[in-house]
């Protein structure tokens, strides 16, 4: 692996975290780093990238790159990997970021494993399937290799570095800006849904009455999260089903799990447990839930969550 | 206490699956032969018509663009079978005469050496095979693999098998048996049409088979509905079983006695256990529980999870991994219990579902295959030139009564009440029925309905292991262990009265295997309230035996077996 | 309108998803069913065909002959055609011989529309799409919960990380649906019955472009790190502040 390029994505003036943390990666790999960053008046934005482990950082800014649509994407990234000879192309998940790297993996011919938790220097992926039951270690047998990371796999690690800025040339296939963006997302009026938060906080049995919920949703609230439910719940009618978390419900893999008397049997773990972070409240010592979670607390949610709730509010402020 | 589970009837009769069609005409699916379910009984019916129809071409004509449909509530044929099993071949050589050799069935090989176990806590006293379950010349099977072997053979024949189709009412008109109506799909937890709900359909045909077996829907429908019932009640037994991979062959076939079973007239704990290896690999170990047991702690998952911790048990599934869990009722009147007729004008019945078992030797699937194969038989008669349906009919009753089944459920007729009155006495009852091929005692002892036994209270539950998820497991993951990822909404298809005794509520708890049934709260008036979890219901019929009614939910519910 | 969707017959859950040892790759063996996140496509493409009352729904494929007994679920709810590619030479191929076998497909079906579920039951976050719309040269929508296609060209709500997108491709174009599109109808028992006799077409590698190597490979099969020490404490009155702890520690608050 000798000269690896990171795309960069970025959002509102800003180069997303998850991006920051591939090229932190990238930079332990022992080889040429790049960055690219395309869009247009993301010039100002470029730079930073140096201090995450880019030597250089390619900018594509061009009016026809506005919209963070995937195609003209594939157009810059083709042509610098083709001028510049780079072998390797790592990408954060995202919507985008998923078809863009598809998309080049078609025009290169490029072997692509995505789903990936880590890379090795010497070019093996690391990448957890069936549920997180089994990890592959997945290899490219293709020139060029292209990769995507899980979401949250790696920490943006800053190291203190300069970049050199250099411009890409920009030059758009045809069948490239077919497609137009009419109205572009705007940022979230109310919370994230189960399938995209970061956070969830899940009542279960152990909150005792559907009133209760209150203590989830507030939690939630503090933590920027969403509130998920277990199906014993939905089925007493305490929370609707679109919150039902498990083997016959959603399937979830937040950063952080709160699970509020929960018993955790397989039915419900089924649905959570490649969480990056669980933690478990239930009163009952014996329950389950506490041979997979990473932190549990035996004791009762009444007491412990309110407080919990106003640490997390006196920590955001 | 004299609480007794009969004395809180389901609401739910009969006349609840029986109606004429109400689909107009032209929207009625019109097939040649229809049989309800897609097991040993179902498919050799289907395999047979296949194979007359192949050698009478012209006559099958007759039969239009769909000459056999077979209907299978669960996701797939096997998903909802179950059995031990040790299958004698007879059924399956008369069914496939000429067509294939036994090599190329899905067993697990013929069985080779076998034991009797009579076990207390920690020994295993080896006993002499009783007469009744010497098994040489049998072989080892999944039913659930024998199941999918069949399917394909019935669609090779010419079968089409319509999967995720439960039979929700049995089509009747001036007396006659037109068809089925099959179940709504679609339908929210208060009955409420969702965006996807598809009604269901009338399907008509010139005979309808039922072969729904143990607990049949429609089949216990149509024999109160036309008065085929026998005078003596239907019993049950429930089995639950897991299969496991070990790492050391089993090398014979085990079944035990005794222990944890108590011996005690007044608990009524008819049954055992099976141990058989499928293959070198695997194991398959069951405990089968007759369900007129009086205890309300009584648990025959727990007594299961129990068994395992015998070290005899222990040793050979060491090292191994539970790779599969299921349950299911087994008819066990026997003779006794048999309708007094298997037709009605339109219709025939076959299989566990009425009762077509020999539960001293632990058979049941070479009769539904072979009453499936005569049951095609007859409804073919109906296409022939002249033919009179109801003489066509008829002599599938007559043939019952000249086939193998016929002899060997008589010779054994009164084994199992024989251990209604306790295990020794039973013993030797048994021992003298086997020794003289059933001519003593004579006459016929009488069954009670297992819902009719007064309950008691021991403290039965304290013995059972705490699980520990290695050798032991709870009720929600062996739920999950039997592929059960049923829809949760959907409307409840368990009919119970759901104010009763608290010890009724029990009994109904610790019955379930599938923990469908929890106690709820106290109304103050010395009853309780019952909570249910439908979705965990893997359709085993133990609620029907003990004071329910368990009616077919959604199509594609419940288990997916594969390997049980 | 001639609508493709391209889906994916997986091994059945029931049947034990598996690694096979002998290749390291997911065990196929068994029986197959369509994969559930692509009856959510072929929903929407009946309905698009229902709404303007005239068009084709295609299904479009790749895998083995026996693949074809789960493509008849889509043409039980209602498609009109099945089109397998199937090929010994393409077993185990990857995201880039997929896509090529699949465009290759549709390049002798030339649909105006081309939809694809949202991800592959087996496979995880695949995107295959992307590829497909790259070989095939035409725009892509990926995400999207509503489509509306008149005059022309589809307008698709795109589900982002940052909130909905609207985006607008003139037709053809590959489209790939979110599974909150619509609820997916359950094939009605005349549409079982009627599935076989639709036709179904097999297509060799060599009718679809020939196949080449994957890009990539399979080294190894590990179990899964333990998830680390899990820590269990007895709330003694400060359980909230060691959560809180704990969470600071792991840069969660």
């Amino acid at each position: 692996m000798a000269k690896v390029l990171v795309f960069l994505e970025h959002h509102e003036g800003a180069i997303a975290k998850g991006s920051l943390g591939v090229l932190s990666k990238a930079a332990t790999l022992g080889a040429e780093v790049a960055g690219v960053v395309i869009g247009s008046e993301v010039r100002g934005i470029a730079a930073s990238a140096g201090d995450y482990g880019a030597a250089t950082v390619w900018v594509a800014d061009d009016g026809r790159l506005t919209a963070p649509l995937p195609q003209p994407r594939v157009d810059v990234l083709a042509s610098l990997v083709r001028d510049e000879g780079y072998d390797t192309v790592l990408f954060a998940q995202s919507v985008l970021a998923a078809d863009v790297a598809a998309g080049l993996a078609a025009r290169l011919d490029a072997g692509l494993n995505w789903g990936l938790v880590d890379l090795t220097a010497d070019g093996t992926g690391k990448s957890p399937a069936l549920s997180d039951t089994v990890y592959v270690d997945v290899g490219w047998t293709s020139a060029v290799k292209l990769a995507i990371f899980r979401s949250g796999a790696f920490d943006a690690t800053s190291s203190g570095g300069t970049a050199e800025v250099k411009d890409a040339p920009v030059s758009l296939e045809d069948f490239s800006t077919l497609a137009e963006m009419v109205e572009q997302a705007h940022a979230e009026q109310h919370g994230p849904s189960i399938e995209d938060a970061d956070v969830i906080v899940a009542g279960g049995r152990g909150l005792g009455e559907p009133e209760k919920f209150a203590l989830a949703e507030e939690l939630a609230q503090a933590l920027g999260g969403a509130v998920a439910a277990t199906r014993a719940v939905v089925d007493a009618g305490w929370y609707p089903y679109s919150a039902q978390v498990g083997q016959t419900g959603k399937t979830v893999s937040p950063k952080l799990y709160v699970a509020l008397g929960i018993s955790g049997a397989i039915q419900h773990k089924v649905g959570m447990q490649s969480s990056n972070v669980i933690v478990a409240i239930n009163k009952d010592p014996n329950a389950p839930i506490f041979e997979f979670a990473d932190l549990g607390v035996v004791g009762d949610l009444h007491e412990i969550v309110p407080k919990l709730t106003e640490l997390v509010r006196a920590r955001r402020s | 206490m004299t609480v007794r589970a009969s004395d809180y009837p389901p609401p739910w009769s009969p006349g609840d699956a029986i109606q004429p069609p109400s689909d107009p005409v032209d929207e009625r699916i019109e097939v040649g032969f229809l049989i309800v379910g897609a097991g040993p009984a179902g498919l050799a019916a289907a395999i047979r018509l296949g194979q007359l129809a192949e050698d009478h071409p012209e006559t099958a004509e007759r039969l239009g663009d769909v000459p056999v449909a077979v209907l299978e509530k669960g996701k797939a044929p096997g998903s909802h079978l179950l059995s031990g099993a040790v299958v004698n071949p007879r059924g399956l050589q008369r069914l496939f005469a000429g067509r294939k050799r036994m090599d190329e069935l899905p067993f697990y090989g013929a069985v080779g050496a076998e034991s009797v176990l009579f076990l207390t806590k920690r020994k295993a006293l080896r006993i002499p095979t009783p007469p009744t379950m010497v098994n040489d010349r049998n072989y080892i099977a999944s039913l659930s693999q024998l199941g999918r072997f069949l399917a394909e053979e019935a669609e090779s024949a010419g079968a089409t098998i319509l999967p995720e189709t439960s039979a929700e009412q049995l089509l009747v008109d001036g007396g006659r048996v037109l068809g089925v109506r099959t179940g709504d799909r679609g339908r929210g937890r208060d009955g409420e049409q969702l965006g996807n709900f598809e009604p269901g359909s009338d399907i008509t045909a010139r005979v309808t088979i039922l072969a729904e077996g143990t607990q049949g829907h429609l089949t216990g429908a149509a024999l109160d509905h036309f008065g085929l019932r026998s005078d003596n009640p239907q019993v049950w037994a429930l089995g639950v079983k897991e299969v496991w991979k070990v790492a050391k062959p089993l090398d014979r076939v085990i079944h035990t006695m005794g222990w944890p079973l108590r011996p005690g007239r007044r608990f009524r704990e008819f049954g055992g256990s099976f141990i058989y290896p499928m293959g070198e690999d695997m194991v398959t170990v069951g405990m089968v529980v007759g369900l007129d047991y009086t205890d309300t702690e009584l648990s025959v998952h727990d007594l299961l999870q129990e068994l395992k911790t015998h070290p005899r048990i222990r040793k050979i599934l060491e090292g191994g991994e539970r790779v599969q869990w299921g349950a299911k009722t087994i008819p066990e009147g026997g003779f006794v219990a048999l309708p007094k007729r298997f037709h009605a004008p339109g219709l025939l019945l076959s299989g566990d579902g009425v009762g077509l078992v020999n539960v001293p030797a632990l058979k049941g699937i070479h009769y539904a295959i072979e009453s499936g194969r005569l049951a095609a038989e007859a409804a073919w008669k109906t296409l022939e030139r002249g033919a009179s349906a109801r003489t066509a009919l008829a002599s599938y009753d007559e043939a019952l009564r000249e086939s193998f089944i016929w002899r060997d459920l008589r010779e054994v007729r009164n084994m199992r009440q024989a251990f209604g009155r306790g295990f020794y006495v039973g013993g030797a009852l048994a021992g003298a029925m086997t020794a003289t091929k059933g001519k003593f005692p004579p006459g016929n002892a009488r069954t009670e309905r297992d819902a009719e036994h007064k309950l008691l209270s021991t403290d039965r539950a304290k013995s059972y292991p705490v699980p520990d998820g290695k050798l032991t497991f709870d009720k929600l993951s062996s739920v999950f262990a039997s592929g059960n990822r049923t829809r949760d909404d959907q409307p409840n298809h368990i009919r119970i009265q759901t104010k009763v005794p608290r010890e009724l509520a029990e009994m109904w708890a610790h019955m379930c295997p599938a923990q469908v049934y929890e106690v709820g709260e106290a109304d103050g008036d010395g009853t309780v309230q019952v909570k249910l979890a439908p979705s965990n219901c893997v359709q085993c019929g133990a609620i029907t035996a003990k004071g329910g009614r368990l009616t077919p939910p959604e199509g594609g519910s419940g288990p997916e077996y594969t390997l049980t | 309108m001639k609508i493709a969707v391209c889906v994916k017959a997986v091994p059945d859950a029931a049947s034990g998803r598996r690694i096979d040892p002998a290749t390291n790759r997911l065990d196929r063996s068994g029986e197959l069913t369509i994969s559930d996140w692509d009856s959510y496509p072929v929903e929407e493409a009946l309905k698009l065909k229902e709404s303007t009352g005239e068009g084709e729904v295609v299904v479009v494929s790749m895998g083995p002959e026996r693949a074809l007994d789960a493509l008849r679920k889509a043409l039980a709810m209602g498609a009109d055609r099945a089109v397998l590619v199937t090929d010994a030479s393409l077993e185990g191929a990857d995201l880039l011989g997929t896509a090529r076998a699949l465009a290759g497909a549709l390049e002798k079906e030339s649909p105006d529309l081309v939809l694809f579920g949202q991800q592959s039951a087996d496979g995880g976050g695949a995107c295959l799409w992307a590829a497909v719309a790259e070989r095939l040269h035409r725009p892509v929508v990926s995400q999207v919960s509503e489509l509306i296609v008149e005059g022309g060209s589809i307008s698709g709500k795109r589900q982002t990380e940052y909130g909905y997108d609207t985006i607008r491709a003139p037709l053809p174009a590959v489209v790939a649906v979110a599974d909150s599109i619509n609820t997916p109808r359950y094939p009605s028992l005349k549409g079982i019955m009627g599935a076989k006799k639709k036709p179904q077409e097999t297509l060799s590698a060599g009718d679809v472009g020939g196949a080449e190597g994957p890009g990539t490979t399979v080294v190894a099969l590990n179990p899964p790190p333990a998830r680390g020490e899990a820590q269990k404490i007895v709330d003694d009155g400060a359980g909230a502040e060691k959560i809180i702890e704990f969470l600071a520690g792991k840069r969660l608050v």
